[in-house]
């Protein structure tokens, strides 16, 4: 028992650097730029079509990523100056209505080019084996490695968010978009640099899970929904709230589905249990969200903008 | 003049036939979008083909089709099945891949004196005391291919089997079939979420509880994320995996290597040995260039069989005639000859299928033993209809 709770613990912990990624660019978005993306989801399946079509191409895991990034960060930036530029000074329900337009071109635009099938590739040559991460509790590879890679991430937003030029401009245009603007910073330049790095986050998601499970399109709309409790747990625009909640829904979600249906097969009958437990499995992050919500209405660490 | 009065005559007859003769309207649900899309085209060209090899005749009449994108949705599906019935008046809805929709559709549908013809779903909830004399299913009732696969695992003395299935009523209806005839220790049970694409968790807890074998039912795209996730797991060479409508034509081409030697049962092969079946299956790789599915094959059954009972009721205008038609069977099936029991499901063999690879390359299933000759549902018995 100990030792499952330490495997399932690692795939807790992997869902939830993998909601990380994505919860990281919308927080930003709708923290700082305060616009509702609801096409967050969409940027997902982008990075995930886009890396497994560029991975055959060049044959090449690591080259495939490589491309696939700057072409999902061109894919923000396109979206951000064509359509969203225009959505700033709009009230959120004109946001809502518009990025989900942006949900349906994006998901038909795929069918178009991809075909309504969906796409299956294998893990990476060099990644498919296993780790012991205990004695006795051997690791996929490929799912360490996305760990590592969201920590990375995160390590990496802090930095840049904290220590450099970048992120005071960033931290300046939150607290205060028209002071910043009449100081001289290029505010359109920086959220469209803002948007671009979100997309490539979110689009580096899909392209961890495109290995894992199939890619398809509308793959990024359950995400979304996660990834927008990952935010109101972790209090909107806080990227630190957004890594700590988005670690605490995955740990939630996949214990609770884990071990919840067996503790009620020891509480009451086999079949009540195998009726109620996948029901209330799937509650639980809700649940969650509801109860940190009655304690801090703000979320864990409300941002000090605006 | 006499080639006038003949023009005459023709245009006349052209005219007078589809004013006079009575039309067959016959709608098919299906999905066509989504993940499980590609389920439905494979349904939707098997039933083309079969309307190909009546002449697009149901019966020898003139008939027309209206198709249908369920999207995998229950609403969805019923509002479907309420357009076919009340606005283009169909005399059977038919295709319908999914439990919950089957059940969504079977009251409304059956109610308002339209035939619900079932190609694949077959929920224990409409085999039993909810039969119904409209309702017709050409496909099996979802216990009985686990139950076969339950025997089997009972017969080869396998123990400690895991068990997983989606939670909706097809998977609990899938494991209760299983465990109908295997009597051995369950190692675990789980119920994942319908439409669930990561099951790395259940696979750390399956390998947890060290079982000596798996059952799985997750149809479609769940099937096929599960059994490639199973194998990076290194799972596939130390724990065998069973499955009923898992590794089939639809997930195999995306599968490939990965399932070859995983065993399942079935009612239909593509090698099954029958003249209809050679007929189909040489049809369809002919004109769509891939291997049919079992839903495939299915979807073809149904033409066949609507078409047959049409031929021997004589015509769609008595209704009564053309159930008696639909119960006596014998229509060319790509499963050999077919009876019903008296709640409208087939009484049929189960076979047990191996995943190979074929002499040309392609991925396919191949019957290499028969668990159950004529084998009926369980559910027969609570159903109060008799003829």
């Amino acid at each position: 028992m100990g030792l499952l709770l330490i495997e399932q613990a690692f795939n807790g912990l992997q869902f939830g650097v993998m909601l990380f990624l994505i919860a990281a660019g919308l927080t930003l978005v709708f923290g700082i730029m305060d616009l509702v993306n609801l096409s967050h989801g969409s940027l997902v399946m982008v990075g995930a079509y886009l890396a497994t079509t560029l991975i055959e191409w060049t044959g090449s895991f690591l080259l495939g990523i490589l491309f696939a990034l700057p072409a999902t960060f061109l894919v923000g930036v396109v979206v951000e100056v064509l359509v969203l530029r225009t959505l700033y000074e709009r009230d959120h329900l004109d946001q809502v209505l518009a990025t989900f337009g942006l949900i349906l071109f994006f998901n038909e635009v795929i069918r178009i080019v991809w075909g309504p099938a969906s796409l299956y590739s294998g893990l990476p040559e060099g990644l498919s084996g296993h780790v012991e991460i205990l004695p006795g509790v051997p690791y996929p590879t490929f799912r360490l490695m996305i760990i590592l890679a969201g920590l990375l991430v995160a390590v990496l937003i802090y930095v840049i968010v904290a220590k450099t030029r970048l992120g005071m401009l960033i931290r300046a245009g939150a607290s205060n978009r028209e002071m910043a603007g009449a100081l001289g910073v290029n505010i359109r330049m920086l959220f469209t640099l803002v948007f671009g790095l979100g997309a490539s986050f979110a689009g580096l998601a899909g392209m961890m899970l495109g290995p894992l499970t199939s890619v398809e399109p509308g793959m990024g709309e359950p995400l979304l929904i996660l990834a927008f409790v990952v935010i109101i747990i972790g209090g909107i625009g806080s990227i630190r709230g957004a890594f700590i909640a988005s670690i605490l829904v995955g740990l939630v979600d996949t214990l609770g589905r884990v071990f919840l249906p067996m503790l009620l097969r020891s509480m009451v009958a086999d079949s009540t249990a195998d009726g109620v437990g996948p029901a209330l499995a799937s509650m639980l992050i809700y649940i969650l969200m509801a109860g940190i919500l009655v304690i801090r209405p703000r979320g864990l660490f409300p941002a000090r903008t605006g | 003049m006499n080639k006038k009065i003949l023009g005459v005559l023709i245009v006349f007859g052209l005219m007078g036939s589809p004013l006079y003769a009575e039309k067959v309207k016959v709608g098919f649900m299906t999905t066509l979008s989504g993940p499980a899309g590609i389920i439905g085209k494979q349904m939707k060209h098997a039933f083309q083909l079969g309307l190909d090899h009546i002449g697009n005749a149901f019966g020898g009449m003139e008939s027309s089709v209206i198709y249908g994108d369920d999207q995998r949705k229950p609403d969805v599906a019923k509002q479907l099945a309420d357009k076919m019935v009340k606005k283009h008046q169909v005399h059977f809805v038919t295709g319908v891949i999914w439990s919950n929709l089957l059940v969504a559709i079977h009251g409304p549908v059956t109610r308002s004196n339209t035939f619900l013809v079932s190609a694949n779903a077959g929920p224990s909830t409409v085999a039993g005391k909810r039969c119904s004399e409209n309702f017709f299913n050409v496909s099996w009732q979802n216990d009985q291919t686990p139950e076969a696969m339950g025997k089997y695992l009972q017969d080869n003395g396998i123990n400690n089997v895991y068990l997983m299935a989606p939670n909706y009523q097809a998977g609990k209806d899938m494991l209760a079939g299983v465990q109908r005839y295997y009597k051995r220790k369950i190692s675990g049970k789980v119920f994942t979420k319908l439409g669930q694409k990561d099951f790395q968790a259940e696979i750390s807890t399956l390998r947890a509880s060290n079982p000596g074998a798996v059952f799985v039912f997750q149809p479609g795209g769940m099937g096929i994320n599960f059994v490639k996730q199973y194998n990076q797991a290194g799972l596939m060479g130390s724990v065998p995996l069973y499955t009923a409508f898992t590794v089939d034509a639809v997930s195999l081409p995306a599968l490939k290597g990965s399932a070859v030697g995983v065993l399942g049962t079935q009612t239909w092969s593509p090698d099954l040995d029958n003249p209809v079946n050679r007929r189909f299956v040489r049809d369809f790789r002919k004109k769509y260039g891939y291997i049919p599915s079992f839903y495939a094959a299915q979807s073809y059954d149904l033409v066949r069989f609507i078409d047959h009972a049409i031929r021997v009721a004589g015509g769609i205008s008595d209704r009564d005639a053309l159930r008696d038609a639909m119960r006596l069977g014998g229509y060319p099936s790509t499963r050999g000859n077919l009876r019903f029991n008296n709640n409208h499901f087939p009484i049929q063999n189960f076979y047990l299928r191996e995943a190979v690879k074929d002499s040309d390359g392609s991925y396919t299933t191949k019957i290499i033993d028969t668990v159950f000759t004529d084998h009926g549902d369980n559910y027969a018995k609570d159903c109060r209809m008799k003829w």
